[in-house]
């Protein structure tokens, strides 16, 4: 679906070189749902940037549903959702969803079906008029992820998407996500820095370290695929907790040496 | 209680009183001042007045230096009321000229200001070369070019309203062009990556996104640019020897030392550009909220 291979990218700045990912090598499998985890800097971000191409390896091999990453984009093979939720305050719940649409031009009848689809989806039912400003910052995410849902393209990228929200509806969101995510089988590449998050949404976490940006550590979850926020507190979320913390930390050691 | 509750908000909420205040001010000033201005007339004129009748006179003169508000409202209501709309007197005929050249003017002004934006935000050599000509355009005192523009296109034949709207142009681009350039690169890069993800073209990011962005800005730039417009029109009318238009009439008034004619063309034109403010201003509140941007 997604394959990184030996891939460097270095950022030219003013105060020289920053050497943003370095060696990055990944394998994304069709209905994976990866998250990448590590403190600022670490490039998770970037990396996802480049998968998306609005960012271009300096070195090393990317290919996302086997084209290079510039022609997915413009097939749009992939649907982005950005921390902060970009809704145009002009346009409401509904015309924001429709925007993407407009430019993919979809014609009247299905343009209403799929908006009508994916407002159900996540569960917007009722707020299709209401603009942006009307809506609580869960709301507002929740109809970004619409947005991105809206047209049919099998990968969703999403970065640090429920960063800006508080906690109770971050768990919300959280399991309303991974029912979307076995609902509409897609694959999802996830960028936080919350360790529970990665933790029980993943069944993939990329543990990444920084300076340079790189892969300390890929953990396969072995939780089941259909799970309940109180899966939290079982041994075996603990303990993959336990080793994502470590991946993070070993990261940190490099640093010092 | 109702009654009481209009009141207070008439004082304490809106911006009537403080108005009132400020205009009450200014009134007193001016009474006082023209006083002193108009007494050596006054002294020519008649021998032998006390002192009230000194003051008296002042504000009454026929040509003052300085006239007097209720003189000047007087002319205005009289030049606008009780003349033919069609009279060479009426300072509605007057004012429907500079009008017309001000909003020739403006149009061309903010379709110019548009185009130079766009060319600006879409294409690099634009964006590095037009914008020091279009500062330095507006260093140049515009009394200085309106005589060469009107000069120049009379000798080709072109006369009446398009070369007062031209140096009407000339003052009001250039907020339109401020103006655009900052709203259409308003939004941030997080939307412009937004709209890259749908593989959107540069016609769709403009017409979806940095468009309709910059409306706020426009109205910003629309308003300020009308005003401008309507001092380039009667600039326009000024070196023509033109025989119509408010800044025909301030013309005439010096020729002739009729400085009531004068203030009172200069209120008109002062009342003229508050009312397009005032418009602008209503289109803006309108349109900003079918948009929902103000709320």
């Amino acid at each position: 679906m997604i394959s990184v291979k030996d891939v460097d990218l270095i950022f030219e700045t003013n105060d020289g070189p920053v050497h943003a990912l370095k060696d990055v090598s990944l394998e994304v499998e069709e209905g994976d749902f990866v998250s990448f985890i590590g403190p600022s800097g670490c490039g998770k971000t970037t990396l996802l940037r480049a998968i998306a191409a609005l960012e271009i390896p300096t070195k090393g091999h990317l290919t996302v549903n086997g084209k290079s990453p510039d022609d997915a984009r413009i097939d749009r093979e992939y649907g982005y959702v950005f921390q902060a939720a970009g809704l145009y305050p002009w346009r409401t719940v509904e015309g924001n969803i429709k925007l993407p649409l407009e430019i993919m031009g979809y014609s009247q009848t299905e343009k209403k079906e799929r908006i009508q689809k994916v407002i159900e989806l996540v569960e917007l039912k009722g707020f299709e008029k209401k603009f942006p400003w009307q809506l609580s910052g869960g709301m507002q995410q929740r109809a970004s992820i619409a947005r991105a849902l809206a047209f049919d393209a099998n990968i969703l990228l999403m970065d640090e998407p429920f960063g800006a929200l508080d906690e109770i509806v971050r768990d919300r969101l959280n399991s309303e996500l991974l029912d979307l995510w076995m609902q509409t089988k897609k694959t999802i590449c996830f960028v936080t820095h919350s360790i529970p998050e990665a933790v029980f949404l993943s069944t993939k976490i990329v543990v990444m370290s920084p300076r340079p940006g790189r892969i300390t550590d890929v953990i396969k979850s072995t939780l089941p695929n259909k799970r309940e926020l109180n899966i939290r507190d079982s041994q075996e979320f603990i303990k993959i907790a336990q080793r994502v913390r470590e991946g993070l930390k070993s990261g940190h050691q490099d640093e010092v040496l | 209680m109702k009654f009481f509750n209009f009141i207070y908000s008439l004082f304490f909420r809106s911006n009537f009183f403080p108005i009132v205040f400020i205009l009450t001010v200014i009134g007193i000033f001016w009474y006082l001042i023209a006083i002193p201005m108009n007494t050596e007339k006054v002294e020519r004129k008649f021998k032998n007045l006390n002192s009230t009748e000194k003051i008296i006179q002042s504000w009454n003169l026929e040509k003052p230096k300085l006239p007097t508000p209720h003189q000047i409202v007087k002319e205005i209501v009289n030049t606008v009321f009780f003349k033919k709309i069609t009279s060479k007197r009426s300072l509605v005929y007057h004012g429907w000229i500079t009008l017309e050249a001000t909003l020739a003017g403006f149009f061309l002004g903010t379709v110019l200001g548009i185009l130079l934006a766009l060319g600006i935000v879409h294409n690099r050599a634009m964006d590095l070369s037009v914008m020091p000509w279009v500062i330095a355009s507006q260093t140049v005192p515009i009394l200085a070019i309106a005589p060469m523009i009107i000069v120049v296109m009379n000798s080709v034949g072109v006369t009446g309203l398009l070369p007062k709207a031209i140096i009407s142009m000339y003052l009001s681009f250039f907020p339109v062009v401020v103006g655009m350039v900052k709203g259409l690169r308003s939004p941030d890069q997080m939307q412009i990556d937004q709209m890259r993800t749908w593989s959107a073209s540069s016609n769709q990011l403009l017409w979806k996104l940095r468009f309709p962005s910059s409306v706020p800005y426009l109205f910003a730039s629309l308003k300020v640019g009308i005003a401008a417009s309507l001092v380039g029109a009667i600039v326009g009318e000024l070196p023509s020897g033109a025989i119509a238009g408010l800044g025909a009439r301030m013309l005439a008034g010096t020729y002739y030392g009729q400085t009531i004619m004068i203030w009172s063309a200069l209120f008109t034109a002062a009342f003229l550009a508050a009312f397009l403010v005032i418009t602008i201003n209503f289109i803006q509140n309108y349109t900003l909220k079918k948009m929902a941007i103000l709320t």
